[in-house]
């Protein structure tokens, strides 16, 4: 090729810094700090966690991102480790996610279900997981029925333990996963105010939701009847609202929790049309909202009853990104728990 | 901290990065696609140097810019404890038969630049990969060479050395310094 020669030196140019965290700069916002190290072997919840341990987690879950866009799929930072999904509840999304977050990561996963397994003989969650680790596991993902069961298992063994949902008491992956949805929408947390609409005293998405939120400067109003919001979840710090239609035009995201018939036997509320005409979203609704208002839903949906499928499929609802997301949070959490281990091991 | 002595001024690095583009350009293809992917941090910034200079010089010509961020594919990933934050690779084109200069500021060990090469295949199959870094300093743990190399100096293994770019410090220049070596 014709060689010219060069009229440009390679000098130096000044240039702006790059931001510390990939947010928008808004009053208030927490971001990323420089040479911030991430230290805890195991991810319980959002309770614990400093606004600067969320903050690097949403930061590490972008940077994963773009491994799911590649034409390999795949990254070897947990090559080698085993993953072990302890699902003492059933889950299929979650568990899912979980399973093909550890497999981008290049781990191996074990399965654990309770159906059909030895808790069904007898053996306590302890038990259980002791023997599992026996065959040399590096982390446990734990789903169980009980609040604090991961908490208790996390002191017994020298893995990690990421808590995947314990009982009416914290989700953090879910709670992180829509908070960075809602980032990713909006740009900003600080000043955000999020309504939480429906069943607040049973639901783990909505404590992790309050207490991650809170910490990055957005305000939380939980929405829904007397019998499934408890009056002492103000001391986390959000306000309590019996009516939907009183907050609709001041909200920038709604998120409609599932109605968990599993949960309790009926009686809290009495039927799920009236549930639906109370505290449903629908496009009469939704028309009522700010024009950018964010509708979220952790899933399974029940149309008709949280929801109408207008509102669901619509411009305004992010439900599929959300689950999306999940996949680079659990990433980000399974990566930054096992680069944490070494206190422990050597 | 011991005392930070300089290696290379500024008069010096541009010197340096002035003779590297030089060899760059000689060692362009004719034709077919080229990209040129820098290593976090400063890699990046070197690269970027390179393009934008590329793109005054021969206008006609596409190069891609990429960056790698190879945390993921470090072979003491499991000896480090705590995580720093992992910043994105962006190659956001298809490196299949590319032309691929690979840039970094520092070559000791090689083990950055086995990482690097392992992620680049995760996007496809370049056609070749040639590699260039502003100081060779000597004490290869890997079978590895750069092909160009802006300046070369026996730097022994116990000392630190960095490289400071005005991009990201605020000044150009390259010190030594006494203690703990830093991964190159």
């Amino acid at each position: 090729m014709a060689k010219k020669a060069s009229t440009h030196r390679m000098a130096a140019k000044k240039k702006p810094k790059a931001r510390k965290s990939q947010a928008a700069a808004s009053p208030g916002e927490v971001t990323g700090e420089e040479g911030f190290v991430w230290t805890r072997k195991d991810l319980l919840g959002l309770d614990e966690l400093s606004p600067q341990e969320v903050v690097h987690m949403l930061d590490t879950a972008q940077s994963f991102e773009e491994v799911s866009t590649r034409s390999i799929k795949k990254v070897p930072a947990l090559r080698g480790k085993v993953v072990a999904l302890m699902f003492f509840e059933d889950s299929t999304r979650t568990r899912m996610s979980f399973e093909l977050a550890a497999s981008r990561l290049s781990a191996d996963t074990l399965l654990f279900t309770a159906k059909g397994s030895s808790v069904s003989k007898g053996e306590t969650t302890l038990d259980t997981v002791k023997n599992i680790e026996a065959m040399g596991v590096d982390v446990f993902v734990m789903r169980h029925g009980e609040s604090g069961a991961p908490h208790m298992v996390a002191r017994q063994v020298t893995g990690s333990v990421v808590n995947a949902g314990d009982g009416a008491h914290e989700h953090p992956t879910q709670a992180l996963l829509d908070i960075y949805t809602m980032r990713q929408r909006l740009g900003h947390l600080a000043g955000l105010k999020v309504a939480i609409v429906g069943d607040i005293a049973h639901s783990r998405v909505a404590r992790s939701n309050i207490l991650g939120l809170r910490k990055l400067g957005a305000e939380v109003v939980v929405v829904g009847p007397r019998t499934l919001v408890p009056q002492a979840i103000t001391a986390m710090g959000c306000e309590i609202s019996h009516s939907l239609d009183d907050v609709l035009g001041e909200v920038d995201v709604i998120n409609m929790l599932r109605i968990q018939f599993e949960r309790f036997g009926g009686g809290l509320f009495p039927s799920l049309r009236e549930y639906h005409q109370i505290y449903g979203m629908n496009g009469e609704r939704l028309a009522r909202c700010r024009k950018d208002v964010l509708i979220m839903h952790p899933g399974p949906i029940n149309r008709g009853v949280e929801l109408t499928s207008e509102v669901a499929d619509g411009p305004n609802s992010c439900i599929l990104q959300q689950v999306t997301n999940g996949l680079a949070i659990r990433m980000a959490v399974l990566y930054l728990v096992t680069q944490s281990q070494g206190d422990r091991r050597e | 901290m011991a005392e930070m002595k300089h290696l290379m001024t500024a008069e010096q690095v541009d010197r340096a990065l002035d003779r590297l583009y030089e060899a760059v350009v000689e060692a362009l293809p004719a034709e077919g696609r080229v990209a040129v992917v820098g290593i976090r941090t400063r890699g990046e910034t070197l690269a970027r140097r390179i393009v934008e200079r590329l793109a005054a010089d021969e206008p006609d010509r596409t190069v891609k810019l990429g960056v790698l961020d190879i945390t993921f594919y470090r072979d003491d990933l499991s000896r480090r404890r705590g995580a720093p934050l992992v910043r994105a690779t962006e190659i956001d084109f298809d490196l299949d038969d590319a032309w691929v200069l690979l840039v970094d500021d520092v070559l000791m060990t090689g083990r950055s630049i086995r990482a690097a090469l392992d992620a680049l295949h995760d996007f496809g199959r370049p056609k070749l990969i040639r590699l260039a870094v502003l100081i060779d300093r000597g004490g290869r743990e890997l079978p590895i060479a750069a092909d160009i190399v802006g300046k070369a100096a026996d730097v022994p293994h116990g000392q630190r050395l960095q490289v400071r770019l005005e991009e990201n410090d605020g000044e150009e220049g390259v010190y030594t310094q006494d203690g703990r070596e830093e991964e190159a």
